[in-house]
């Protein structure tokens, strides 16, 4: 398992100098390790998340990067400054939070203007900034209220408001959008991805939904465990994950641990430890016979047909053991002969007569699995 | 034409001088608790109860109003009749301009409220006022950073036994922690021997209106520091945060952040203070002697000192109790969370 993911190894642009660098940086609180060693370059102008599990430790490194925790042991720069030691409210970074705290005492034009009035910027400007802020959320009417007068989606805007209007070098979004309920999520989604490409700033998001990560990020890193186990675009990381960590937590994924058995110019044969054998791509560099890996595949990308196939590649006999109706497809779990359980996604056609219970075939190519190192 | 008090000390008079005592008493044990639980009452919007389109007959079903009247019956006959009668009795008492026991008086009339205006009376209920808002000042200034520690400084396993033991002098009878601080302030007493001790020069402080604010103060504080704490508790921290991550120092985020969200909880913990000060009547005489008369006093003084003014005594009693209702309406109106706002 990569134990610490250099972002540049895979970052679109190198030479710059990076908004964000942590160095080394590992965090404890008491015993408990929250980050290990960890190394990350967010470049300008990035949509940057970090995504994980909870309790993977992302939401500390956003404390760190916005100065409410200080690293234990390594540095965080900002804009190439060493800020390890500088506290919060000297730091060019602004913070959005997962419960928006905004000031219930202030009305919604006032908590937009805090951060200007705090930095004795004129009346005259300020009213000018806040007004563009008010426009670019698009809450000109709502400036009088009070925040608790406001939904959700509402206060979250004004939260987005309260730290653009800053203009930061860098915007720290925490679970920006895990309070809002599924349908605004999906609108303010549209609307993250609309200010930062007005903005032009480095945003870097928080979140948990894999989804949101995939929709909205240039990067993203996966962690888990205190440690970043892939950074990439979104389509490196849902394509191309370097660990079965990372293929499981990014979408679902069907994994075959087992040993290599017999290798071929373009594909490795490999053996689970129920005798599964199964046809994966060949690797780079190439495998050895009897290595330890795991072939990953992903539901919607094997097929399921009540006859034989008569195609090539991965084809097994198995039976129907759950059968999930979701709409837009249908959600099946396999159970073949040799004992595994595989889910697949099927299109929802008409043509299927499937029910619990029904012997199937479930069938792949093998240039459709992954060959991911045995963690 | 009336005649009053004719039955002597014994009889109805005797009730009568009671439930006026009682009375007298009483605000402060009643808005005691009201107090104590006003700051979780001010955070609750209040729901409309009535709806218009209800008909009569539906009103008056006993399933309607059997509910609240046994729930609020019995306090609300206590309160009638402790409390609401009394009241009005030393309202007509009031009203008896030059009443002296046993003999006729001359009806209705307004002289004992003009009697307040003159000037040795006046200075007595300014006197009253600086004792109470003194110590309320002080009572802040000494609780805040207490109440500050133990509510968002202090270990978290051990916060609810210091809170205890900061309150536990309130379990001591006030009359006796009064007379113990006769004990140290008294001119060979403990504070002196400590101050001699270290070099300072000795303090005639006892009988003097500083013991009157040391007392009212050490008497008060804990109240003060209990609702001060409550607010305090409820602080949202990740305000300070926010406020933090856009540019405020800590003391920018004390003044524009912390200060404003436990404003009500300020509000609420002088108000009571000040209106306990206003109308304590042991710590003055205790520890203030002859030159700390308050209202408190003077009211005692007219019902049970040599003068035997009734009528006096109850005008200055209708006084007190018009401030005290007045401080009481100034926190509903002062004390809600909605009109605590920055100017901008």
């Amino acid at each position: 398992m990569a134990q610490t993911v250099q972002a540049t190894a895979v970052a679109p642009t190198t030479e710059t100098q990076p908004d964000v660098e942590l160095r080394q940086v590992l965090k404890t609180f008491g015993a408990e390790v929250a980050v290990r060693q960890l190394d990350l370059r967010v470049q300008p102008g990035e949509f940057f998340s970090i995504l994980g599990p909870s309790g993977c430790g992302k939401t500390t490194i956003l404390r760190m990067i916005a100065g409410f925790e200080s690293p234990t042991a390594g540095e965080v720069l900002i804009q190439g400054a060493n800020v390890s030691r500088v506290p919060a409210h000297r730091r060019p970074v602004n913070t959005v939070f997962q419960s928006y705290a905004l000031f219930d005492h202030m009305t919604v034009r006032d908590n937009i203007a805090f951060g200007l009035k705090i930095r004795r910027m004129g009346s005259a400007q300020v009213r000018d900034r806040v007004a563009e802020a008010l426009r670019l959320v698009r809450m000109e009417p709502m400036a009088n209220r009070y925040p608790a007068q406001l939904s959700g989606g509402q206060q979250q805007r004004v939260a987005l408001a309260r730290a653009l209007v800053n203009h930061p070098a860098v915007m720290l979004l925490d679970e920006p959008l895990g309070a809002l309920d599924q349908k605004l999520r999906k609108q303010m989604q549209v609307e993250l991805a609309n200010l930062h490409r007005q903005l032009g700033i480095t945003f870097i998001m928080v979140t948990h939904d894999q989804e949101e990560a995939l929709s909205l990020s240039s990067r993203i890193a996966v962690m888990n465990n205190g440690q970043i186990e892939q950074v990439g675009t979104p389509s490196d990381i849902y394509d191309r994950p370097h660990t079965p960590f990372v293929a499981d937590f990014i979408g679902d994924t069907n994994l075959f641990p087992g040993r290599v058995d017999r290798v071929y110019p373009a594909q490795v044969q490999v053996t689970t430890e129920s005798g599964l054998r199964v046809l994966a791509p060949a690797m780079t560099p190439a495998a050895s016979p009897l290595q330890n890996i795991v072939v990953s595949v992903r539901p919607e990308k094997i097929n399921l047909s009540l006859s034989a196939p008569g195609s090539e590649g991965n084809c097994y006999q198995g039976q129907v053991s759950h059968l999930m109706y979701l709409g837009t497809h249908l959600h099946c779990v396999v159970r073949l002969s040799s004992g595994e359980a595989l889910t697949v996604r099927q299109p929802n056609r008409a043509e299927g007569a499937l029910a619990v219970d029904t012997p199937v075939y479930v069938h792949w190519a093998a240039a459709d699995c992954l060959v991911l190192d045995a963690a | 034409m009336r005649e009053w008090g004719d039955e002597g000390m014994g009889g109805w008079g005797e009730i009568r001088i009671l439930t006026a005592f009682a009375f007298l008493t009483l605000p402060t044990f009643l808005t005691l608790p009201t107090f104590l639980t006003l700051p979780t009452f001010l955070t609750l919007p209040m729901a409309p109860i009535s709806s218009p389109k209800i008909p009569w007959a539906e009103r008056l079903a006993p399933r309607r109003w059997l509910g609240p009247v046994v729930m609020l019956g019995p306090a609300g006959v206590w309160l009638l009749l402790l409390l609401v009668l009394p009241t009005l009795l030393i309202l007509e008492i009031s009203l008896v301009p030059g009443l002296r026991l046993g003999q006729p008086s001359g009806g209705y009339g307004l002289g004992n409220y003009l009697q307040i205006l003159q000037p040795v009376y006046l200075r007595v209920i300014g006197r009253s006022l600086s004792f109470a808002v003194g110590s309320t000042l002080l009572c802040l200034v000494l609780g805040f950073p207490v109440a500050y520690w133990l509510a968002l400084m202090s270990p978290q396993r051990w916060r609810n036994l210091l809170l205890v033991g900061f309150i536990l002098p309130l379990w001591t009878s006030s009359l006796l922690r009064a007379y113990a601080w006769t004990a140290i302030l008294r001119p060979s007493g403990v504070l002196n021997t400590i101050f001699t001790a270290v070099g300072l020069p000795a303090q005639a402080w006892l009988n003097t209106p500083t013991a009157v604010f040391i007392g009212l103060t050490y008497s008060f504080l804990p109240y003060m520091v209990l609702i001060l704490y409550a607010s305090l508790e409820k602080l949202d921290t990740r305000l300070l945060e926010a406020a933090a991550d856009l540019g405020a120092t800590p003391f920018q985020g004390f003044w524009k952040i912390t200060i404003p969200q436990v404003l009500p909880g300020i509000a609420a913990g002088s108000l009571l203070v000040f209106i306990s000060t206003l109308g304590d009547f042991v710590v003055p005489t205790l520890l203030g002697g002859a030159s700390s008369m308050n209202i408190s006093r003077l009211i005692y003084n007219q019902f049970l000192g040599p003068t035997r003014a009734w009528g006096f005594g109850s005008a200055l009693s209708m006084l007190l109790i018009l401030a005290v209702s007045l401080s009481i309406a100034l926190l509903l109106r002062y004390g809600d969370k909605s009109t605590v706002t920055e100017p901008s």
